[in-house]
């Protein structure tokens, strides 16, 4: 060993050869394929399993947005004032145990009654409790009770071809629409006098008298009816001394009473059925959802595009130049954003709003006040790559301001500028429903609606119905946290050095 | 150092000038029709218009606008919002101790809450500990603060029916049924703050942890508690002081949102109803009250870097410039 070691410092020179002299030294090849900023981006982001789930969840609420209101069996302007707040029901055709449209819920005897008497209305009954309300011993009837069959009986005006309509509809099917007319005179209980459910003897407090058998007695109204008696060949079994089309004023205007949820079949040809409940005005919410959903991504997307087409050039144009420019700009950033946004949102809906509608003035409040976000940190990006060395030489080569701005510098700015694009959008949403939840901006009527107007009329019904608050709640919550997530992640891929610094 | 804090203080000024002066023409352009009522009430109202110099030129009137304001603190009266024909400026003072209550308590829960579970995250970096709570920070910043208010108005306040749903009337603050029904707006304002800070302390204590100073306090035989809190955390502080010192400042702004959940009669739901009701003089003090708080703020924020840290040196110049 040690006689092949030597003094470092004293090699003699004949040690010394050359490595080549004839051969030519071959750099070898790169075995590994080219991988292009973009492909190498897509490869750390689809590793991130986090964002790749979220990506998901947000695809499948984007498909929700365009295809949910055209699965849906209604359309978005249809309302059915007597299905109000309805609840959430998924199917007629089976019962899950829940997500039928039904609740438990708590009735005093006369409510329970009432109940009783509407058909289907009782889906079970849970047993009676005996309590102190009110410093007074109260028996409770708890029931799980439907909330479309609760509808019950209701009173239409029918003029004679309508009648005729509906008759022949009753013979064709067998499904009996008309029910007799109550005699509101023998009605004591002074809150059920105009009620076309109560058609059964009560005591003055609304609690029903029943015959021996326990059967409700009923209180029709008797006489000769012109249209039943006349020469109809009524397949329903009735009873034909009782009135079931009371005449009203005017010629051709007749009462009657009919049990809504067949009534609802006869004029839809369907029964009523929506999956995510109804709101104030009968409205299905999953299809407003839906169109909401679909407006707020419109609504979003194209102002974050505008935003960023704006924010770049004015951005890169601050950032290149400098000078008097930036300045200026600078300062007019600075001093609209000292000013609360909700002043400007506010001053434009109220200026505007009238002439040219409140969606759009809105968006183009968006546009006028986001994109300045946008062109900081594209200003930012160019005062960072603007100095270096690459830059330099390009520009030594000959290279004009705008191949350098749009070929050298934007580019590497790309990262910075997509990551905080895809974040415009959530915050646009944010914002949209913010303002529509104080009120400021108004989106509903009754082609149109957003998530923030529905979470706003939901809110005046939270303990009574949360289902109208629920849903969209829920909707605007995972979407914007599946957008943060995924923002996040795609800043990591096309930034890695910034990692894990939310 | 001094001539910085004043060169600050001007321009923040200067932009105050020109918001006020934007602001004004803007709502002075907005069409105000009077509303006629029954009797002279309309009529009485567009006298008194006429005498307050509503017609004339909108020049004019800044100049009376700004002499009030200025030599008086005169910012008008109400109109729509409050009682009628009361200075707007004693009418906010009746708005300030509800905001102030509910912010205050806010405030004092979200600093010490996010700083802890803050420095807990980071020192568990990447453990079960530090994914909890990453998960309570995105679900808490992204969610809108409305959304979790509901939901604890559903079910804190109706199900459970541990507090009022609304905030109680009045003016007993220091009684028990006041502050009872004040914790759920206090922890709906909280939530996102308490986020915040965790995610800021946690990327910068994360930051810190990995610097090589950081290193040789390990190698000369600190444990890791002590190497944290004595070296790595006071560091950290930097950056976060400043924010919560301009938080502090934002007590006094109430969150529109909040307020006007849960009946909050604060400041910021003022806010909303003279935008609503187009009280003017409400509109421009409240206006001018948040672009100054905002304007503090933001002086204060670049001031407190400073005095915490003296290597950050004031007014940046040119090298500093990003």
């Amino acid at each position: 060993m040690s006689s092949n070691e030597m003094n470092m410092d004293r090699i003699p020179a004949e040690k010394f050869e050359f490595v080549q002299l004839n051969d030519k030294i071959h750099d070898k090849r790169l075995e590994t394929k080219p991988v292009g900023f973009l492909q190498d981006a897509m490869i750390r982001f689809s590793q991130n399993r986090g964002s790749v789930v979220c990506a998901i969840i947000l695809l499948i609420l984007i498909l929700y947005a365009i295809f949910g209101p055209i699965i849906s069996n209604y359309s978005i302007d249809e309302k059915d004032g007597y299905y109000q707040y309805v609840l959430p029901k998924i199917s007629d055709k089976f019962d899950l145990g829940f997500w039928n449209g039904c609740s438990k819920k708590e009735f005093t005897q006369a409510q329970y009654d009432m109940l009783d008497a509407t058909p289907g209305a009782v889906r079970k009954f849970l047993g009676t409790e005996t309590r102190m309300i009110a410093a007074k011993e109260q028996t409770v009837y708890k029931v799980l009770v439907d909330s479309y069959a609760r509808r019950g009986y209701i009173e239409v005006l029918l003029d004679k071809s309508q009648i005729a309509k509906a008759l022949k509809y009753e013979q064709e099917t067998g499904i009996q629409l008309f029910y007799p007319a109550i005699d509101r005179d023998q009605i004591v209980c002074q809150p059920y006098k105009a009620d076309p459910n109560a058609w059964f003897k009560t005591n003055q407090k609304g609690i029903a008298e029943r015959d021996a058998d326990g059967n409700l007695i009923p209180l029709y109204l008797e006489g000769e009816d012109d249209y039943i008696n006349a020469s109809y060949d009524d397949k329903i079994d009735r009873d034909h001394n009782l009135i079931y089309f009371r005449k009203m004023q005017g010629d051709n205007q007749y009462q009657a009473r009919i049990l809504y949820s067949d009534w609802y079949y006869y004029k839809n040809g369907k029964t009523a059925c929506f999956w995510f409940g109804a709101d104030e005005f009968g409205y299905d919410i999953f299809t407003r959802l839906g169109a909401g959903a679909r407006l707020s991504f419109l609504l979003s997307m194209t102002a974050a595009i505008v935003d960023l087409i704006i924010g770049i050039i004015v951005g890169s144009c601050e950032g290149y130049y400098g000078g008097w420019f930036d300045l200026f700009m600078e300062r007019f950033k600075e001093i609209i954003s000292e000013v609360p946004s909700v002043v400007f949102i506010t001053l434009f809906q109220l200026y505007f709003a009238k002439k040219h509608g409140s969606l759009l003035v809105f968006w183009v409040t968006l546009v006028v006040f986001g994109w300045m976000g946008v062109s900081g940190t594209v200003r930012a990006q160019f005062y960072r790559f603007k100095g270096m060395e690459y830059v330099m030489a390009a520009r030594t080569l000959g290279a004009k301001d705008s191949r350098l701005i749009f070929r050298h510098i934007l580019p590497n700015a790309s990262g910075f500028i997509i990551t905080s694009s895809v974040l415009l959008i959530p915050s646009v949403i944010f914002s949209e429903s913010t303002y529509s939840f104080l009120g400021i901006v108004n989106l509903n009527s009754r082609y149109l609606t957003s998530v923030g107007a529905m979470l706003s009329n939901g809110q005046t019904t939270l303990t009574t119905y949360p289902h109208c608050l629920f849903f969209p709640a829920i909707f605007i919550s995972i979407l914007l946290i599946c957008f943060n997530i995924f923002g996040n992640g795609l800043r990591d891929a096309f930034n890695p050095v910034l990692r894990g610094s939310n | 150092m001094f001539k910085y804090v004043l060169k600050r203080i001007g321009l923040a000024i200067i932009s105050m000038f020109i918001i006020m002066t934007m602001l004004f023409v803007l709502v002075k352009l907005l069409p105000n029709p009077v509303v006629v009522t029954m009797g002279n009430q309309g009529k009485a109202l567009e006298e008194m218009r006429r005498a307050w110099g509503y017609y004339d030129p909108i020049p004019q009137q800044y100049v009376v606008f700004l002499k009030n304001v200025f030599t008086k603190f005169d910012w008008g009266f109400c109109t729509t919002v409050g009682t009628f024909l009361q200075p707007v400026t004693e009418y906010l003072a009746t708005k300030f101790p509800f905001t102030i209550y509910v912010n205050v308590f806010a405030v004092v829960i979200s600093i010490p809450v996010g700083v802890i579970f803050g420095i807990f995250a980071a020192i568990f970096k990447n453990k079960w500990q530090d994914q909890v709570i990453n998960v309570f920070i995105m679900l808490f910043i992204s969610v809108p603060s409305f959304v979790y208010a509901f939901l604890l108005q559903y079910i804190v306040g109706f199900k459970l029916n541990l507090c009022p749903l609304v905030l109680d009337a009045g003016y007993d603050f220091f009684s028990w049924s006041m502050f009872r029904s004040a914790i759920m707006p206090i922890l709906a304002l909280s939530f996102g703050s308490i986020a915040g800070y965790m995610r800021l302390i946690r990327a910068e204590l994360t930051e810190t942890l990995t610097t090589d100073y950081m290193l040789l306090a390990r190698t000369k035989g600190l444990t890791r508690w002590q190497a944290s809190f004595r070296h790595a955390f006071r560091n950290s502080l930097i950056p976060i002081v400043p924010r919560f010192l301009a938080d502090f400042i934002f007590i006094i702004g109430g969150s529109l949102i909040i307020e006007q959940i849960f009946s909050v009669p604060g400041i910021g739901r003022t806010y909303l109803a003279s935008l609503n009701l187009k009280d003017y003089n409400v509109f421009m003090c409240l206006s001018m009250f948040y672009v100054v708080i905002g304007l503090s703020a933001g002086i204060l924020f670049d001031l407190s870097y400073g005095f915490i840290d003296p290597r950050i040196r004031m007014g940046g110049g040119k090298t500093n410039e990003l």
